[in-house]
């Protein structure tokens, strides 16, 4: 089959000839992927941040397809069946997937030791994400082997076009659950740092949860134009003031909820600290640039909260505790509980009330994803969300 | 959907550089102006101090043109036209002068600044360059409207709300 695998920092190429999968459990299922999506957490594995990629790994965590076989034991799916597949990989029977943290599933990664030992606790296996999570081939690829596929794929329902459901396995829930984590009211202002697919979903599950106002901070002139299509007041960090907008908007109290849709690679030429970030990333001193996060701290409203849907890989510097401890905020995080909002989201899309489809700017063949990475990357060419087809 | 549209965009890491070069170039001629005569002394120039003024007058003019222009290029080719001069005339003094090492490191850092000045002129020059932005403000993601959804599962959401830290904000 053909794949598109990591062959290191910026080199990743559709192969042609790799082993097709197999079902090597019975609870296992292959599918032959209709749709796959390149996500901004695929781009920090291209720019070589995130550590444990091996080469010939096959990259991808957003994609959906046919079922093709079905191991002796998954009673849940059939051959022909459409399903969207979740990022992270769940077993629906530990005590984390009891309780709906399915990210932080004890059982389904395969080098749990590895995590044990780097984080103090493993998190789930994912699909094409590291070997940290499990070394699990992705699913940028014509065929891909979904394990524990008993418990996470959701099967789609004749009448929905791949575009507005392919979004369910990843960027849609994580939007909807940095939002839900806010515990927005209908008097809060929602700030949003990042303008990415995330982002816009934030920005949109913000609104359907009422607040009051949701402020859209970043430089790309398209992507403010889609975050204000969808409700946002929007700040251009090159043009004005974060600080001094985000108080003229709040009135100098400043937003009680703050989105981190950027994570760990803000941009690195645009503020002293990112400066700062870049020179120790650079020797090695640290792995991730915090200056969103640092800025979040800075204008949340005392007593407000922090949610990050932005991908952290490992250790970050200066960033201001005491205001966060004194100003009482609240910091809530994680990779996304897909299942835990999967159902509910699938409801909404049927129902009209939300289309995830307008985020797609480029719709390619799986051949060109290799130079869509770099377009994604680069914000070139408009590109805010690609989809790939096998 | 979305129409892509020609538009010039400035570029702002490129003017955030010009800001910086030009209070760069009213530093260095604020010292030139002031401690003439060390400047030339530490270059190997003695008795050339009318010439280290006349040079610090000339960063001072590019620097405050740099910093009021709505278009800094001009000025920032000012200074490369300084920077090949005073290159010249350190490269007299390396030849000539009696401090020929401090002329070099001079010199090096002259050469580092004019680097500088290079890129920076380059990227203000690409700011003429058409590039295609794209509207998307047609992209709303709501069939219904934007407005229709506002709130829309405010009440859902409102029934499972946990405050922060589990406490409720009412007064007792």
């Amino acid at each position: 089959m053909r794949a598109l695998r990591w062959h290191g920092k910026h080199d990743i190429r559709c192969d042609d000839h790799v082993p097709d999968p197999s079902i090597e459990d019975p609870r296992d299922a292959i599918i032959k992927v209709s749709s796959c999506a390149i996500c901004g957490s695929d781009l920090h594995l291209y720019d070589g941040f995130m550590p444990g990629m091996q080469h010939g790994d096959i990259m991808g965590h957003e994609f959906m397809g046919e079922v093709m076989e079905v191991g002796s034991a998954n009673k849940k799916l059939k051959v022909g069946d459409r399903v969207v597949v979740p990022f992270t990989i769940v077993c629906g029977e530990c005590d984390q997937c009891r309780r709906g943290n399915f990210s932080v599933c004890e059982r389904t990664n395969r080098n749990k030791d590895i995590a044990d030992k780097v984080f103090g606790h493993t998190t789930a296996g994912l699909y094409g994400y590291t070997h940290l999570t499990g070394g699990y081939a992705g699913g940028q690829a014509e065929y891909v082997r979904v394990p524990y596929a008993d418990v996470g794929p959701v099967v789609i329902p004749n009448g929905l076009t791949d575009e507005q459901v392919l979004f369910l396995g990843d960027i849609l829930p994580t939007g909807w659950q940095a939002a839900a984590q806010c515990d927005i009211q209908p008097t809060d202002t929602v700030a949003v740092w990042g303008a990415g697919p995330v982002g816009q979903f934030a920005i949109r599950s913000a609104v359907m949860m009422g607040a009051e106002q949701v402020i859209c901070i970043d430089n790309v002139p398209e992507r403010l134009s889609m975050a204000r299509a969808g409700g946002a007041i929007t700040i251009n960090f090159d043009e004005e003031s974060v600080l001094e907008r985000l108080k003229e908007l709040t009135r100098g109290k400043g937003p009680e909820k703050c989105i981190d849709s950027v994570g760990m690679e803000a941009h690195a030429a645009r503020s002293i600290d990112s400066m700062y970030d870049r020179a120790k990333q650079a020797l090695m001193l640290e792995s991730d640039r915090p200056h969103v996060l640092r800025e979040m701290i800075y204008v949340c409203r005392p007593a407000g909260i922090i949610s990050i849907p932005g991908v952290y890989g490992g250790l970050i510097d200066k960033i201001p505790f005491g205001a966060a401890m004194n100003k009482g905020l609240t910091f809530r995080m994680g990779q996304t509980h897909v299942n835990r909002w999967t159902d509910d989201l699938l409801r909404r899309i049927q129902e009209g009330e939300i289309d995830p489809s307008f985020v797609i700017t480029h719709s390619v063949s799986l051949e060109q994803g290799p130079e869509m990475y770099k377009t994604f990357r680069d914000k070139h060419d408009g590109c805010i969300k690609v989809v790939l087809k096998p | 959907m979305s129409i892509p549209r020609q538009v010039t965009r400035p570029n702002h890491s490129a003017r955030t550089l010009a800001r910086g070069l030009g209070w760069f170039s009213i530093g260095l001629g604020v010292v030139q102006l002031v401690a003439p005569r060390q400047v030339a002394r530490f270059i190997g120039m003695s008795g050339s101090e009318g010439l280290v003024r006349v040079c610090g007058l000339r960063e001072i003019a590019t620097g405050v043109g740099i910093l009021l222009a709505d278009d800094p290029k001009p000025w920032i080719y000012g200074r490369i036209g300084g920077d090949a001069l005073d290159l010249a005339g350190l490269g007299w003094s390396i030849e000539h002068g009696d401090e020929q090492a401090n002329a070099a490191i001079a010199a090096g850092a002259v050469a580092g600044i004019t680097a500088l000045d290079l890129s920076c002129a380059k990227a203000l020059d690409a700011e003429q360059v058409p590039s295609v932005e794209w509207d998307y403000s047609d992209r709303s993601g709501f069939p219904g409207g934007t407005a229709q959804m506002r709130g829309s599962v405010e009440a859902e959401f409102a029934a499972a709300r946990a405050e922060p830290n589990g406490y409720s904000p009412s007064l007792h």
